[in-house]
């Protein structure tokens, strides 16, 4: 399993991306995590909104910051 | 009945007199603060449930290829309901233009996003009234579009950066949300931006209060009053720099019209408020180059002052 989290370094980004961090951590997995800021690659995603989720390639949310529970709930 | 709390409280509790200054402004900070957070926690709630319907992607495939004046018309429409934040700008900006959305077009909704947005129009409402709200959204909208149809006129396409037409944009399935995480994550919105945003309502409503009781009644009618031709464009340059704070500016602005700022002045200073800001720009010039950028702000602040004094000379 990969998750990414897409955006250019806003601060919603940044929450998006410790929420992750935190849900993968609760989780009990290991899963990596990665920050996507390069503009290029975040539109090949298609997404028009930033933050994105991102996981196995499959768009989760694009334009809010979902909670940790929402988040642990989907790499289950 | 919220009039009787607030007298209650204040000429009752507190044991202030009804004609004195203080008990006066106490008395209106009280029933607007009550009325405006009620009125914020329905309608951004409402709002992000209306949102959710509109996601970019589809607000995106509406636009594409669609012509000029009709296509502006409709960005500055879908502008109030598509979910806005200047962080996702580039990539909005991005997806529309490879998509086939016309440059001017995409303009017209990025106008009329930012300006035409909930907090501003629970305050206008409350505090102004609904005819003050609806001219707001109208006059917000003819914006939107003389600025995107002006910019469609000029071909302005070789001033977007260059790497913007080589991108290719994917086309990923977003996963849907069913009615009840749209229901969920509308109360969840409410609360964050209740939580970011009642200090300064709170601060421009008490700001308010004080100009109400303690101004004199024609005190502004001197310096920014119809007469003075200069008072458009200076709260237009204002109104720049407190960007997005409209949530803080326009209770001081209402006290301000009761003091005898005309509306025309009043609209220009709020649009200028939500619609032009400097953080703005800078992502913007992430997509636009230096000139292009200039001449976007330009306009838009060139069609808020137009508005400005058109009210002005005919209210």
């Amino acid at each position: 399993m990969k998750i990414e989290v897409l955006g250019m370094g806003c601060t919603n980004c940044n929450k998006l991306y410790q929420n992750a961090v935190e849900a993968v951590k609760l989780s009990g997995k290991e899963i990596e995590v990665t920050k996507v800021e390069d503009i290029k690659k975040i539109m090949s995603y298609g997404v028009l909104s930033t933050p994105a989720l991102v996981i196995d390639g499959l768009v989760k949310v694009a334009g809010k910051v979902p909670k940790v529970e929402d988040i642990k709930e989907w790499i289950k | 009945m919220l009039k009787d709390f607030a007298d209650y409280i204040v000429y009752n509790l507190i044991g202030l007199k009804p004609e004195a200054h203080l008990g006066k402004a106490l008395n209106f900070f009280i029933y607007d603060s009550i009325k405006i957070f009620i009125l914020l926690s329905v309608i951004i709630f409402l709002v992000a449930i209306i949102r959710s319907f509109f996601p970019p992607e589809r607000t995106r495939r509406i636009l594409s290829h669609k012509r000029e004046y009709i296509g502006n018309g409709l960005a500055g429409l879908l502008g109030i309901v598509t979910p806005f934040c200047s962080c996702s700008a580039v990539p909005l900006f991005i997806g529309f233009v490879e998509s086939g959305v016309p440059l001017g077009v995409t303009f017209s909704f990025l106008v009329s996003s930012p300006m035409i947005n909930e907090v501003a129009l629970v305050l206008l409402l409350g505090l102004f009234g609904w005819k003050v709200a609806l001219l707001y959204i109208g006059t917000g909208l003819v914006v939107s579009v003389v600025s995107g149809v002006v910019i469609g006129k000029m071909r302005m396409e070789r001033y977007v950066q260059d790497y913007v037409y080589q991108t290719k944009v994917g086309s990923a399935e977003i996963a849907r949300q069913s009615f009840r995480e749209k229901i969920q994550y509308a109360r969840d919105y409410t609360k964050d931006l209740l939580k970011r945003i009642w200090p300064y309502v709170l601060i421009g409503i008490g700001v308010g209060g004080f100009i109400h009781g303690y101004v004199p009644s024609d005190f502004l009618l001197k310096y920014a009053g119809p007469g003075n031709p200069f008072a458009v464009p200076v709260a237009v340059l204002i109104g720049v720099p407190l960007y997005s704070n409209a949530a803080g500016t326009i209770p001081i602005v209402q006290a301000l019209m009761g003091k005898g700022m005309p509306i025309g002045t009043v609209l220009a200073f709020m649009m200028a408020v939500t619609a032009l800001s400097f953080p703005e720009a800078v992502i913007l010039k992430n997509v636009l180059k230096m000139r292009l950028l200039l001449i976007f702000f330009g306009i838009v602040a060139a069609a808020i002052v137009g508005v400005g004094y058109l009210f002005n000379s005919i209210l």
